[in-house]
């Protein structure tokens, strides 16, 4: 494998890896604190990805700017998030947070099923497409091989925010110090006042405009169509159980993992491509059953 | 069986009796569709069932098919091919008439089967795989289009005519049946007809992937001189944008068997000179039958209706709404012109020739149909907002294909370098 190939596979894996990262965060970010897996994650990333397309595409036909798509990217990703996360999660997560976990893992499954079928309403099945963020920023050469600075550089840098982002948020905060304090002992943070209710809502509205930002910052590389939120859940899931669920700084690494391993498998073997994700996850929780970065609990009697 | 047959001719006779005109014709001709109405399919399902819509209403409107109306039930193959089965068995019973089924070369597999089972006539009406009719005898299963070796070699013979010194290919296929099935015959053959040309990456990302970055690297840095894709839908959409982005598409040709029906989406996108096609000679501006004015009364009532132009699926749909119209005139003629029953509709299958909006197309012994291949290059003009097709080549099917009850695999191991001189007409754009 030559110098060139090595180089040109880690590119793409980082860009890979930063997309993914940002959608397995949202949930590794909710499950570590409400102890819930949100299988309807891979909606909201799909509806984030369909609302910068109507945003996009309403800038364009309005003769704005192009150059205002960027900030439609990230308000679509805050509207799919306030409006969906505060909807799901005071109208469906606050009434099964006692129940048991199958139960819990039943109504974000049918969340998930009654999304696509909206989604589907809204916007049909032909796929859609808006090229222009990626267009705008152009191209960049390395190695003598063209790349988008969209991806390559603009994607990465996102995700670096966000990781940095969050930790700050979290260990820097009133906020954030609340969010870890009921992710802690719920009990004791409500007993010295703690509203964990509000909690809740909030961390799930960041979880899921984070799904949401993932799916607008991927909807100017791809094409926007039913079944895009299947695929991005199962992966997230799989990174997000490698890295040990609720570890986020474990996403990042694991997502990058994933990434690389999923780009020099084009390379050197692309029959595996598809696979490696999964081969990871499954090499990993074999050696380490609690995933790479999380510590083994201790059993509560 | 026997008890509503027994019922009927009882019917028939007190009708007779009753002194109603001699004819027992069915109140109304079913016909069940399978098609994709969910799913990333949904691209092709979608705009053929909204032409089933239009043509089912024209025929009513004009009496039906022998004075018999036609009524439509549809099935969304994007369901399973499980839910598909059901429906069809529930249909069948519920005295549908004739299939049209399906999309889908897996559900293809097991209609053909089930069809024969149920003595139904159904119409393969839009399913690539030319296996069914190499590996088995139908009576009741007929395909009223061509079949994956004609809509494969067409394209090689024509990027074998257009470009005949490319020394490197790459292929990117979806990974599932269509995509590995078609690579197998386009490399087969192409082994065959020019024996020096190296493959340099065979790549087959999964079906419905969002990213082809990483492929796009790949090929950017092995710079073949050919690059082959048979994908369709948001996976061909989403891979030509991003190799047209990264300049993969200055250095290298592409050939693209089915970007006729993504076009009109990926519009500017798509630069001049990508080898393009649609499963047949399938074109809105078809050049020998554009300026019918059926075709054209059709073109733009379908632009009216849905906002597109119609793509292949949507003349798939024509062929086998003419098919059945000409295939129940032509049983009936025979017929002493009664209306048939579904044997004698089987019987006229054989040999039957039918025309919707492009060449005529005729059913082989073997039930598959013979039409002809239209491809030609991508070229931008200023009257559509998407590039049309230019330097056009319409194939011979006839001579695309094995004899009956030759397989193509057999078949092709026979090719020589020879087929290339094959005689296909040419047109430009107009």
């Amino acid at each position: 494998m030559s110098a060139q190939t090595l180089a040109l596979a880690f590119f793409d894996g980082v860009a890979y890896a930063a997309l993914v990262f940002l959608v397995a965060v949202g949930l590794t970010l909710i499950f570590g604190v409400m102890r819930i897996l949100n299988v309807a994650h891979g909606s909201l990333y799909a509806f984030g990805a369909y609302a910068s397309v109507s945003l996009v595409t309403g800038i364009g036909l309005m003769g704005w700017s192009p150059w205002l798509a960027y900030p439609a990217l990230a308000i679509a990703a805050a509207l799919v998030g306030i409006v969906l996360g505060t909807a799901i999660e005071t109208l469906l997560l606050q009434r099964i947070y006692a129940k048991e976990e199958a139960l819990q893992l039943l109504v974000t499954f049918a969340v998930f099923m009654v999304l696509e079928n909206v989604q589907r309403l809204i916007w049909g099945v032909q796929p859609y497409f808006i090229g222009e963020p990626v267009q705008l920023l152009g191209n960049i050469s390395l190695g003598g091989i063209e790349y988008t600075a969209y991806q390559t550089l603009l994607l990465p840098l996102i995700a670096i925010l966000v990781l940095f982002g969050l930790r700050l948020f979290l260990k820097g905060t009133l906020a954030g110090q609340i969010i870890l304090a009921v992710t802690e002992d719920r009990e004791a943070a409500t007993a010295i006042g703690i509203n964990a209710k509000k909690v809740f809502l909030i961390t799930f509205i960041i979880g899921a405009s984070l799904a949401a930002l993932g799916g607008a910052l991927a909807a100017p590389t791809t094409s926007i169509l039913p079944g895009m939120g299947t695929d991005m859940i199962v992966l997230s899931f799989a990174v997000a159980a490698t890295a040990g669920l609720g570890q986020i700084e474990g996403a990042a690494l694991t997502a990058l993992l994933i990434g690389l391993g999923r780009s020099f498998a084009v390379y050197l073997a692309p029959e595996f491509e598809v696979l490696t994700p999964y081969l990871i996850m499954v090499l990993v929780l074999l050696v380490r059953p609690q995933g790479l970065f999380a510590r083994p609990e201790a059993r509560r009697i | 069986m026997i008890k509503t047959f027994a019922a009927g001719v009882a019917l028939g006779a007190l009708m007779f009796a009753a002194g109603a005109q001699a004819q027992d014709k069915p109140a109304e001709l079913r016909i069940g569709i399978s098609t994709f109405l969910s799913g990333s399919a949904s691209v092709f399902g979608e705009p053929a069932k909204q032409a089933a819509d239009m043509f089912v209403e024209e025929i009513n409107k004009s009496g039906g098919i022998l004075g018999v109306p036609v009524k439509v039930t549809y099935i969304d193959e994007g369901a399973g091919t499980e839910q598909l089965t059901t429906e069809y068995k529930r249909l069948a019973q519920d005295k549908t008439d004739v299939f049209f089924s399906a999309i889908s070369s897996g559900n293809c597999n097991k209609i053909a089967p089930l069809a024969e089972d149920l003595k139904v006539i159904n119409f393969m009406w839009d399913c690539g795989t030319q296996q069914i009719f190499e590996q088995g005898k139908y009576r009741y299963v007929f395909r009223t289009q061509a079949n994956a070796t004609p809509e494969v070699l067409a394209p090689l013979l024509y990027l074998l005519k257009a470009k005949p010194n490319f020394k490197t290919i790459a292929v990117v296929n979806q990974d599932y049946a269509w995509g590995r099935d078609s690579w197998a015959i386009f490399s087969a053959a192409l082994k065959k007809l020019k024996p020096d040309v190296q493959i340099v990456a065979e790549m087959f990302p999964k079906f419905g992937a969002p990213d082809y970055s990483t492929e796009v690297s790949r090929l950017l840095a092995l710079r073949p001189d050919v690059i082959l894709s048979t994908s369709w839908g948001g996976d061909l959409d989403t891979f030509v944008r991003q190799a047209s982005q990264r300049g993969l598409m200055r250095n290298s040709t592409f050939v693209l068997s089915l970007a006729e029906s993504s076009l009109q989406r990926i519009g500017k996108d798509l630069p001049d000179g990508v080898i393009v096609g649609g499963r047949g000679d399938h074109y809105f501006l078809h050049p020998e039958t554009r300026d019918d004015p059926k075709m054209k009364a059709f073109v733009e009532a379908f632009k009216t209706k849905t906002g597109a132009y119609p793509i292949y699926p949507v003349f798939h749909m024509a062929q086998a709404f003419s098919a059945l119209q000409a295939v129940y005139k032509k049983a009936s003629d025979a017929n002493g012109g009664k209306f048939p029953n579904k044997e004698q509709i089987a019987d006229a299958m054989k040999g039957l020739t039918f025309k919707a909006f492009g060449r005529p197309i005729t059913i082989r012994d073997d039930n598959q149909g013979v039409e002809d291949q239209l491809i030609g290059v991508t070229k931008k003009v200023a009257a559509y907002p998407f590039p049309v097709i230019d330097d056009m080549m319409i194939f011979p099917s006839a001579k695309m294909m094995p004899a009956v009850g030759q397989t193509s695999e057999a078949w092709i191991a026979t090719l020589t370098p020879d087929l290339v001189n094959i005689k296909a007409d040419s047109f430009k754009h107009r």
